[in-house]
Parts: structure tokens; C-alpha cells; sequence
């Protein structure tokens, strides 16, 4: 069994049709999106309606933060977040909202659990950037395989058999094995705003079978969904923060 | 973690325990069948001390992760493998024959008989460098041998796969590895160097040839440091009769710093066959122990390094240094296209300072029986052609031995440049195009059959086509 995990598509088009186009080469049985479809991109409505149908096929798909914001007053948000988050609401309509409103924290399947941010409370949005942030999840759950988004920077953590946890820096297309001594937790990147100065859309691709994972990175036309973001009148340090990958 | 023990009769995912072959520091290793596999096989299981055993678990673990990942003649095939939820495990088809172990008990050995071993074992190391590992923990225990003579290499507990996470710099912060055999820049916890299996090979070949160890047998840490100043003594002060090319050959592998080493294991191979072509060096007349002023210089030179300069990969380090084919035709009218060639290679030696150049002139021989020519004008058709060689490569400034030549025959010059470059395990071929010409279009062309069929990345150099370009003003 073959899942792609795709997290933090912030309503960008470009890198979320980049990512389908390169996911569907590669053998995969099953997507999973794991949160923040909408915010910061200027398209929203399409990137929802992509994600209704990948789940009317069978994908599963979790809330972020943004998801939960629109329509929400949230007082941890800057302000360009904010801003693009009630141009986003102005656009959406009911069923769009009903969609994200609906959408599950938390998704277990055997040694599996997906999660938007942190594991150890999931509703608090904690970003995991550090092995104490990671020992965090780790300490909450007896899955073996933890995967999360929100940092929209690749990172990867194991707890070995004392507990202790370790960093490992993130090699992007080579499978790496997830061996069983071990327990594993990935932070997988962002489709849609990449943080880690590369401009590509960032997705992982977990083989359940040969237990391996794959941290994958594609081009996009960053161009394309910068203009519109300018045209569409959302903050232009978001745009040129696209650009850049930053 | 309640973990079951390994004994005889005991079954685990299909597999059947036989009799215990080898009992290690670390681990078991015992005989298993399964009813789905005839290949022999054996199972390693690590030693797990009561509670928690950190090393022996992230050695173990670093095995689990590199073993699968490696492919070919030179690893020995993984058949299954188990995790400490029951009882961890590796089980690899069984390599009959024992480990080299027994043939270094036996040395210092006669030269006729450890030229082909220990070109075998460079061999085995520049393969699994091919597929980004390094070993870090060679030593005789850790070769054997196949029936058919390749060297097959175990035992990667304390092993870097590049494109994996290092468990183990994670785990550690004493040096680690087999203290007569580890390099320098491994006492300095240094990870990343391909170069450090060349000096593991370089102190083998000197154990191999005097019998004794380059540093005898330290067992502090203290000890094993000496080795950044102390230079061992030269193999040829302990058996006088060795030849200086062999001398050469260690002792450039034993150099202290990476960048002063051999710089593949392909290339090491590729002086251990071809003796003759080893250019010999002040390393190659050391008669004498190292003085103590010179000693002492070096010390003061070497006590306060911290570390060597690394490649970024072992890829890059591959990259860098590999082993350039290139292959000259030398016949009169092809003067501006071997021009063009020589050219080519030295703009090539800009990007790949390190690489090796090994230029070679096929003598084409009749394709059926045995040549007319004489003995004396065969003979002399090779010298000749050695000569024209050397004069071609006139210009080619490339320090040490990095600058070889070879005259080959053979009915079929395109077979002969791909046999010979797997041979020297060349990393690239460079080669001229004689040009369209009709009898080319029916029989095909020498560099298209090289190109088509070659192992490696082949780049055919050829000369503006004089007819179109005349054809191009016209129109």
C-alpha cells in the first residue's frame, strides 16, 4: 500500500496540480491531505473542490489551522494570514465551508496516525521543529509512524527503543527504511508554501508494504500563482515570499 | 522487551535455526533453513545484554538499514530480517569458505599469491563505494570469499550509507571502528571519507606482505592517535625482497591524509594489476624506520588537526576521481581528430583534477586465424605504437602515476576498449569518431558499438564535418 501524504496546499493551485501530476506515476493507492487546503494562495475554491473529489475517491483528509479559521476569529494569526484568510471566506461558499468544518483532526489506521500539527494536541497547532517538540508526539501515542505538516519545512525524527529522540537531516528521493526498532515521525513539507528555501512543492510518499518513506520535491509554476495572488490583491510579501521559497 | 534467545531448533518467520557457527562480541551467527529457499543461509543475531544496549542495538539497526540496500557479487544477499519485537535478526545467504582471517594468519605471504586477493578486495570496496556506502570497519574478518574468487564484504554495523541517516554519529562520541586497521581522520570522528576503506586496505596489504601489523596492536586511544605523525615502518625494511611499486602502493594508501591517498579503489586495483605502471615515488625506496626529527616535525604538524577535509559525498568523491579511458587512434590521417581528443581530455582534467588517465591504442588484428605478421614485427608494431602514445599524450601534466598507457589487440577494437574498461573499472570513456564514410555505414563504427554497449558514461569527440558545412554555405 502506497500513500502519498500532502499537507499544507494553501490554496496554490500550481504546486497542488504539480504534485497529482507527479504522484500519478507513481503508483499510489492512496492520498492523504493532512490539513490547510485554503490560505496565503489564491485558489481556494478550486484546491477544496480538488481535495472533496480525492476523498469522494477514497483519500482521507485532516484540518489545519487555516481550514478552521475561515470563518473563526483567531488571534494567533499575523496579519497577512488574517487578511487572506477573510478574502478567503468572501469567496467560499457553504458547502466549501461545511467541507473544512467537517474535516477530522486526527486519523489512526494501525501503526499509523496523521495529524496536522502536533500529535500530543492536535487543536493547540504546535509546531514541531525540534526533537523536544517531536519527543512531545511521541509521548502521546503508541503509533510507530507519526506524520504531520504546519512547519511547511521537511524534517524527520526517531524515538529508538530507550525513547530517546533524534533528528536526521532529509535526503529528498531516496526511500529511506522506517526499520521497527525504531518509531518515526515525519513532518512532510508543504504542496503549496515551502518554507526551506527551495520553491518547489514539497510531498512524501509512504510504502506501507516495504516500509519505506520518500520525501519528494517538484517543480511548479511559482510564477504563475504569484501573479495571481497579485491581481487578486493579497499582501505582496506573500507573493515574493512564494518566489523565493522562504 | 521480553526478547526470545536464538538456539538450535528454534523457529522464526519460516526460518529454522541449525547449529551456532560463530559466537562474536556482539552477536550469533548460526545456520537456518527455510522451506521456501535452498541457498544456504545463516542468521546473525545481535547479543542484546539485559536492559538497554544502545551500541550493539544502533550497530544492528545501522546493518538492518544498509544491508537490504545493497546489491552484486560483493554483499552477501539479505533473505530475511527480524526486529526486537521478538528477536532481531539479519538472515543473508551463507558465503561458504570462511573469511580471510585465516590467509592473514598465514602471512607474510609470497607476492605471486596476494596480488589477485587483494586486487579482489579493492574490487569489492570501489563496488559498494558505487552504491554510496562506505564500510569504516574493514579488516580480514570482514572479507570472504566466493567460490568463484570475489570478495564479498560483511559486517556493516559500523557503516554510512549517504543517503540514509547516520545513526550512529548520532550514538557515539569515541571513535569507532577496528583500532590496527582505522584511519586518522576516523580517530577524529570523521564520518564521510570513502578514503578512510583505502587506508583500512592499505594497512591490510602491509599485514598481508611482513606479517605484522603497520601499528602492532593498540589498545588506547592514545595509541591509535599516533598514527596522524608515526609513520609505520616501511614493509620493505621487514622483507627486503619486496618490490618497490608494492612499498609504493601501501604506503600511498596509508598516507595520513585523505587527499595524499589513492583517491578510489578502482585506482588501487588498477596499479596492483598493472605493477609496471606504478610510478614510484620517495615512498617506494623507504628502507629505514621514520627518524625522530622527522617524527617530532610531523607531530608538531599534526597534533593540533581536528579534522581532514571531507567530500561532500561519496559520490563526489567517485566523481572526482575516476578513472578516465581514453582511446587513441593513432593512424596518420586521424591526426586532427586525436588532436581534438587530447583537447577533450585536458579540458576534462579541469573539472576532475583527481581522475586517472589511461590511454589506450587498439592494434587491429586479422579477424580470423593467426596473424601473418612475424613475431619481431609484431613486436615491433607494439613498441611503436607505445611510443606514438606517449607522444600524444605529451602535455597531459598529471602528477604521480595518474597517466597510464596500454596497447591492446583484438579482431574486434570496440570489445577490446569495453572489455578493458571494465577491466580498470573506468568511470568514463573519451573517444574519437572517425567521421561518415560508406564502409562505417555498413559495418559499423567502432565509438557507436563502444557508446551503445559501454557500462559507463562514454563522450565520442568528432570533427566539424568538413562535406556539410560546405553543403550548409551553399544553400
Amino acid at each position: 500500500m502506497r500513500l502519498a501524504l500532502l499537507s499544507d496546499i494553501h490554496a496554490n493551485q500550481e504546486a497542488f496540480e504539480a504534485v497529482l501530476a507527479d504522484l500519478s506515476q507513481r503508483g499510489i493507492d492512496r492520498i492523504a491531505v493532512l490539513g490547510d487546503i485554503v490560505g496565503y494562495g489564491p485558489d481556494p475554491q478550486w484546491c477544496i473542490e480538488t481535495v472533496e473529489d480525492l476523498v469522494a475517491g477514497g483519500a482521507w483528509c485532516l484540518r489545519g489551522n487555516h481550514d478552521r479559521a475561515v470563518g473563526v476569529p483567531d488571534g494567533a494569526f499575523n496579519t497577512n494570514a488574517r487578511r487572506v484568510i477573510d478574502w478567503t471566506v468572501n469567496r467560499l461558499s457553504k458547502r466549501h465551508k461545511l467541507f473544512l468544518s467537517d474535516l477530522p483532526l486526527v486519523i489512526e489506521d494501525g501503526d499509523l496516525m496523521l495529524v496536522h500539527a502536533s500529535a500530543n494536541d492536535p487543536a493547540d497547532w504546535i509546531y514541531v521543529t525540534s526533537e523536544a517538540r517531536a519527543l512531545g508526539s511521541f509521548s502521546v501515542t503508541k503509533a510507530r509512524l507519526i506524520f504531520c505538516g504546519h512547519v511547511h519545512r521537511p524534517q524527520l525524527y526517531s524515538a529508538d527503543l530507550g525513547g530517546r529522540v533524534a533528528g536526521h537531516p532529509v535526503i529528498f528521493g531516496q526511500p529511506l527504511p522506517l526499520i521497527r526498532s525504531r518509531r518515526w515521525l515525519g513532518v512532510i513539507g508543504s504542496v503549496g508554501q515551502p518554507r526551506d528555501g527551495v520553491a518547489q512543492a514539497g510531498y512524501a510518499i509512504l510504502d506501507r508494504d516495504r516500509n519505506e518513506l520518500t520525501f519528494r520535491r517538484v517543480g511548479y509554476d511559482v510564477t504563475t500563482t504569484a501573479k495571481k495572488m497579485r491581481a487578486a490583491g493579497l499582501p505582496e510579501a506573500l507573493a515574493a515570499r512564494l518566489m523565493k521559497g522562504e | 522487551m521480553a526478547l526470545i534467545r536464538p538456539e538450535p531448533g528454534l523457529e522464526i518467520d519460516g526460518f529454522t535455526l541449525g547449529g551456532q557457527l560463530h559466537k562474536g562480541g556482539f552477536a550469533t551467527i548460526w545456520e537456518v533453513t527455510h522451506p521456501l529457499y535452498r541457498t544456504p543461509m545463516v542468521m546473525k543475531v545481535p547479543t542484546i545484554l539485559d536492559g538497554y544496549d544502545g551500541p550493539t542495538i544502533v550497530g544492528f539497526e545501522v546493518e538492518q538499514m544498509i544491508m537490504p540496500r545493497l546489491t552484486g557479487p560483493h554483499v552477501p544477499r539479505v533473505m530475511g530480517e527480524g526486529d526486537f519485537s521478538r528477536m532481531p535478526y539479519i538472515v543473508t545467504e551463507k558465503i561458504p569458505g570462511g573469511s580471510l582471517h585465516r590467509l592473514f594468519r598465514a602471512a607474510p605471504l609470497p607476492l605471486s599469491e596476494l596480488i589477485e586477493t587483494a586486487a579482489r578486495m579493492a574490487a569489492a570496496i570501489h563496488d559498494i563505494h558505487r552504491q554510496h556506502v562506505i564500510h569504516l570497519d574493514l579488516k580480514p574478518d570482514n572479507f570472504l570469499q566466493r567460490p568463484g574468487g570475489e570478495m564479498v564484504l560483511i559486517d556493516f554495523g559500523l557503516s554510512r550509507h549517504d543517503h540514509l541517516p547516520d545513526l550512529l554519529a548520532e550514538e557515539f562520541t569515541i571513535p569507532m571502528g577496528t583500532f590496527p586497521y582505522i584511519a586518522p581522520e576516523q580517530f577524529l570522528r570523521q564520518r564521510g571519507d570513502p578514503r578512510s576503506d583505502l587506508y583500512a586496505l592499505g594497512a591490510m596489504l602491509y599485514q598481508l606482505v611482513t606479517g605484522k601489523l603497520p601499528f602492532g596492536e593498540p589498545e588506547t586511544l592514545a595509541q591509535v592517535r599516533q598514527r596522524l605523525w608515526r609513520d609505520p615502518l616501511p614493509p620493505r625494511a621487514l622483507r627486503p625482497d619486496l618490490p618497490e611499486w608494492f612499498q609504493e602502493i601501501i604506503l600511498r594508501a596509508m598516507e595520513v591524509d585523505p587527499a595524499r591517498r589513492y583517491q578510489s579503489a578502482a585506482q588501487i586495483a588498477f596499479d596492483l594489476t598493472h605493477p609496471l605502471q606504478v610510478r614510484l615515488t620517495e615512498r617506494a625506496h623507504r628502507m629505514a624506520p621514520q627518524g625522530a626529527l622527522a617524527r617530532f616535525r610531523k607531530w608538531r604538524a599534526m597534533r593540533k588537526v581536528k579534522s581532514f577535509a571531507a567530500p561532500a559525498s561519496v559520490a563526489a568523491q567517485m566523481e572526482r576521481a575516476p578513472i578516465l579511458l581514453v582511446a587513441v587512434d593513432l593512424a596518420p590521417e586521424m591526426e586532427p581528430l586525436a588532436q581534438a581528443l587530447f583537447l577533450a581530455v585536458k579540458r576534462m582534467l579541469v573539472i576532475q583534477p583527481d581522475a586517472r588517465v589511461a590511454c589506450v591504442n587498439v592494434i587491429k588484428t586479422a579477424r580470423i586465424g593467426i596473424d601473418q605478421t612475424t613475431d619481431d614485427e609484431g613486436n615491433h608494431l607494439h613498441v611503436s605504437r607505445l611510443v606514438g602514445l606517449k607522444a600524444w599524450a605529451e602535455g597531459i601534466e598529471l602528477t604521480d602515476d595518474r597517466l597510464t598507457y596500454t596497447v591492446l589487440e583484438g579482431s574486434d577494437p570496440a570489445a577490446v576498449i569495453l572489455d578493458h574498461a571494465e577491466v580498470v573499472r573506468a568511470g568514463h570513456i573519451l573517444m574519437g569518431a572517425r567521421g561518415h564514410s560508406t564502409t562505417r555505414r555498413y559495418l559499423g563504427s567502432v565509438s557507436a558499438k563502444v557508446v551503445a554497449e559501454a557500462h559507463c558514461s562514454v563522450t565520442v569527440i568528432r570533427l566539424p564535418d568538413q562535406h556539410r558545412e560546405a553543403e550548409g554555405e551553399s544553400a
